[in-house]
């Protein structure tokens, strides 16, 4: 994995390894009984156990210019290409998934900017395990900060190759060459090439020499730009088929029989009044029950046929959560080297504060459910599935069905959002196995209470925070543990000279993973709001606080614009608040302000307004920069004011969108982004960050309205 | 249970033979294959399921196909007219007013049911009409200047 040795240093060890992405090292939840009879099929009789060659290799061969080798059996051999065919058409090759976040229209921006041809030129090609090269997964705010720059070096290395193989043509020296409108033009335009002209014909795979140059930020007329997103017009129109949209000839809809609670065991099923129905395929192996059929009524019926007795042990409750995730915890997992003495800090301190914070168990709840269609052909296995890690799940499905992963082609369409919640294959696997079961293709949608039970949540968490600081505003001692949330943000670029921070993993009732921005809300919580309670006890003004502890100019640059939009300092009426933090996450700076108002009886809290200041280097697309910080802001509006998992005995109480209180409309606030654009810094992902900022700028708004300093995700103020 | 065996959508009526209580969101998808509706929530919350039901803004996943059998339903494929948008699909793409696009369909179809009663609403109605369709990935904002643009009330563009 190349991308993982160019860590630009401002990464810390928990960025590369990101241990708290818990639900990829889960045991899988299925092991399907060991068909000795299916295995030998696959490595017997004559079946050669390579991939077929793909069409885009064999066409590569035929001879195109173009570069990469593909060998899906040392998948992480190359990242990415850049395809030209004979045709002249530019297809890019990537692993990467579009979910919303744009990366489809950036990353045909800067290969469109390298090859100086518009954007509607570049075709890209995603998240194909056939097709594309092997890709960890789209997550970590990776996509713009590590595919992008290879994807510019290969276009800018396919256009010198391009240009050269023009000029040799043309009979002209390269320097003389540029291009224009999509052909290759002489200095006085008397002689042009269209790329077709260049390409038929060829037959050249080259690789990225390592000192190809690529055109600085400073000079980008495509890149950088507020290009549309790629194919907006589909989405208009309902045309775009996302996975759940598919249909393939004789394909079934399947259901998986769930029990009634988590960690149950079956004890025992009675299938046959459902295996009597026409059309109908049970499947049955371990604890999996699942069924098929031609349409959701005959489906809905055999459903109902069938008669299932569960086994569930009593297990603990959000009641106890907190209480048992301390208890539960190891020493510590991490979180980095102490610093300084927090003995002598303390020492040194006028004033001594310690609190304890807590974020709840919370939900992505994309607005399309996991969802799969399965197809098997000849023990080969086609998965159509929305997730964020094709060659994870791809894996995930060979270990399942006992075969090779060149025997498992994952493809996703462009998906109905993920938030870091679609990481897993659980919906694929099930798919899959009902599909084989079937002989047809299967196609497979969760429900949204099966979303919200059997998918994962964001880590639940308690941070105990102990601290020193003098009557001048200098903070001497940071102590800071973070119980089960994880890791992710728990240092700052805050300078406390004696300081001693350490995640301690727990054992989870719950089964959790990833979200957007991992526990870099959490840390950002805990850390922002003990700030303002410190900056409250010397008496001093939260910005002014905030900039004495930190000589970070980047964050000191995005507090300060936040706080000069948001008119900081200026008097507000009565019954409202406002508060602000800041912080910095993989490779970007974010700070928050927020003024609230708190409705005197009900302790209603009604956002007001909101100004949130972003950098994350040199801007790839304005627009779609800005939609994606609103986006996280939009939604860090829920885990701060009203999102939260209650569940009892394995069962998740809060399964429904009528039980789980999401933003919406009416929960907006006018919200101001303020985008620091640094075209000397290199480009940092943006999907994450600015969701970390608003939670602890609400918390210290209602603080400043009510009286009442809040410590615990959701912020809800309470009544007496 | 008695079968319906027609349904007039986007100006057709077509053949389709299922019971009256299935959903029309479930009739829609799977037997007529008017896949732009989408599933979001199974229970009215997230209206990613939006339809028109005689120019009504309707939530199919809790609609009884029954109880519409005799009307006209518009979803989002019936927009388009002669290859031209409809003005709010156009300012759509102009505010940027989408990331994934999975709660595209039923944000245009409620907003299209809003305009066709109230051509020139106050940021107030859209927001209260529009309160019932989820966006998880946040763009309301964005939402609301696309329906201003095509009701006219705005003419500045986000940027």
């Amino acid at each position: 994995m190349k991308e993982e040795l160019d860590l630009d240093p401002e990464f810390d060890l928990a960025l590369a390894l990101e241990l708290e992405r818990y639900e990829l090292f889960a045991d899988p939840r299925y092991n399907f009984t060991f068909n000795r009879r299916q295995f030998l099929k696959v490595f017997t009789g004559g079946i050669a156990l390579l991939v077929p060659m793909s069409n885009l290799l064999a066409q590569q061969e035929q001879g195109e210019s173009g570069r990469g080798r593909m060998d899906q059996r040392v998948p992480n051999d190359i990242g990415a290409w850049i395809y030209f065919d004979e045709k002249g058409e530019i297809a890019v090759y990537t692993g990467k998934v579009e979910l919303g976040q744009n990366i489809r229209t950036s990353l045909a921006q800067v290969v469109a900017e390298e090859l100086h041809v518009p954007v509607q030129m570049i075709r890209m090609v995603m998240a194909d395990t056939d097709l594309t090269p092997f890709d960890m997964g789209t997550f970590g705010s990776r996509s713009i900060p590590f595919m992008a720059p290879q994807l510019r070096k290969a276009a800018a290395a396919a256009r010198e190759t391009l240009m050269a193989l023009a000029a040799e043509q043309l009979k002209v020296a390269p320097a003389d060459l540029r291009i224009v409108n999509a052909r290759f033009v002489n200095g006085d335009a008397s002689k042009s090439l269209s790329f077709r002209e260049v390409t038929q014909g060829r037959k050249l795979v080259k690789e990225i020499p390592a000192d190809v140059a690529i055109t600085p930020v400073k000079d980008w007329t495509i890149a950088g730009q507020s290009v549309p997103k790629v194919g907006a017009r589909d989405f208009v129109t309902g045309v775009h088929s996302y996975t759940s949209d598919l249909k393939r000839a004789g394909m079934l809809l399947g259901r998986v029989v769930r029990p009634p609670a988590l960690n149950s065991t079956l004890v025992s099923a009675d299938t046959k009044a459902a295996e009597a129905i026409r059309g109908v395929n049970i499947v049955r192996d371990g604890d999996f029950i699942g069924l098929a059929a031609p349409d959701p009524q005959v489906l809905a019926r055999a459903e109902k046929a069938i008669a299932v007795h569960w086994k569930t042990p009593a297990q603990p409750g959000a009641a106890q959560l907190f209480e048992q995730l301390k208890r539960e915890s190891s020493p510590s997992r991490g979180g980095g080297r102490p610093v300084g003495s927090i003995a002598d800090g303390m020492a040194a301190a006028d004033k001594k504060l310690s609190q304890s914070y807590t974020v709840a168990y919370i939900a992505h709840a994309p607005l399309e459910p996991r969802a799969a269609v399965a197809e098997w052909n000849n023990n080969k296995l086609t998965v159509w599935t929305g997730t964020q890690r094709p060659f994870g799940v791809r894996s995930e499905l060979a270990e399942a069905f006992h075969i090779p992963e060149t025997h498992v082609r994952v493809i996703v369409p462009d998906t109905g959002s993920g938030y870091g919640g679609k990481h897993t294959g659980e919906c694929a696997i099930e798919a899959a196995r009902l599909a084989r079961a079937s002989g047809k293709p299967v196609k497979l949608v969760w429900t949204r209470e099966e979303e919200f039970t059997w998918a994962y949540f964001r880590p639940a968490g308690v941070i105990e925070v102990s601290s020193g600081v003098k009557n001048d505003g200098t903070v001497t001692a940071w102590e800071f543990h973070n119980y089960n949330s994880g890791a992710s943000a728990i240092q700052s670029k805050y300078a406390f000279p004696n300081q001693n921070i350490q995640f301690h993993s727990s054992k989870s009732p719950l089964r959790q993973g990833s979200y957007r921005g991992l526990a870099a809300t959490a840390n950002h919580f805990a850390r922002e709001v003990h700030m303002d309670e410190l900056a409250q006890l010397v008496g001093m003004d939260a910005v002014e606080f905030r900039l004495k502890n930190t000589q970070d100019q980047r964050l000191k640059a995005v507090l300060e614009a936040a706080a000069k939009s948001f008119g900081w300092g200026a008097k507000r009426q009565p019954g409202r608040g406002a508060g602000i933090a800041c912080g910095f996450e993989k490779g970007s700076y974010i700070a928050t302000a927020a003024e609230v108002s708190v409705d005197p009886k009900t302790k209603k809290v009604k956002l007001e307004r909101i100004v949130a200041s972003f950098e994350c280097g040199a801007i790839v697309n304005p627009v779609h920069l800005h939609n994606q910080v609103e986006g996280a802001v939009v939604q860090a509006i829920g885990g701060a004011l009203f999102e939260t998992i209650d569940f009892q005995n394995g069962q998740i109480l809060t399964a429904k969108f009528s039980r789980y209180r999401v933003p919406r409309f009416s929960d907006m606030a006018p919200i101001e982004i303020v985008l620091l654009d640094r075209k000397d810094l290199p480009s940092a992902g943006a999907g994450e960050t600015p969701i970390v900022g608003l939670a602890p700028a609400v918390s210290s708004a209602i603080f400043e309205a009510t009286g009442q300093r809040l410590r615990a995700l959701p912020l809800v103020p309470t009544l007496s | 249970m008695a079968n319906i065996t027609s349904l007039n959508v986007n100006g057709r009526k077509l053949p389709v033979n299922v019971d009256s209580q299935t959903s029309l969101l479930t009739v829609l998808r799977d037997f007529l294959s008017f896949m732009g509706t989408k599933y979001g929530c199974g229970e009215s919350q997230c209206g990613a399921c939006t339809v028109l039901v005689d120019g009504q803004m309707t939530r199919s996943c809790t609609m009884p196909v029954g109880k519409v059998a005799s009307k006209q339903i518009t979803t989002i494929e019936g927009l388009e007219k002669d290859g031209k948008l409809h003005p709010l699909q156009e300012a759509f793409i102009e505010a940027d007013a989408m990331q994934c696009g999975y709660c595209t369909s039923g944000m245009i179809m409620a907003g299209v049911a809003l305009l066709k009663k109230n051509p020139k609403p106050s940021r107030a109605e859209i927001v209260k009409h529009m309160d019932r369709n989820m966006c998880r990935c946040g763009t309301y904002l964005r939402i609301v200047k696309a329906i201003e643009i095509a009701s006219g009330t705005s003419k500045e563009v986000r940027k």
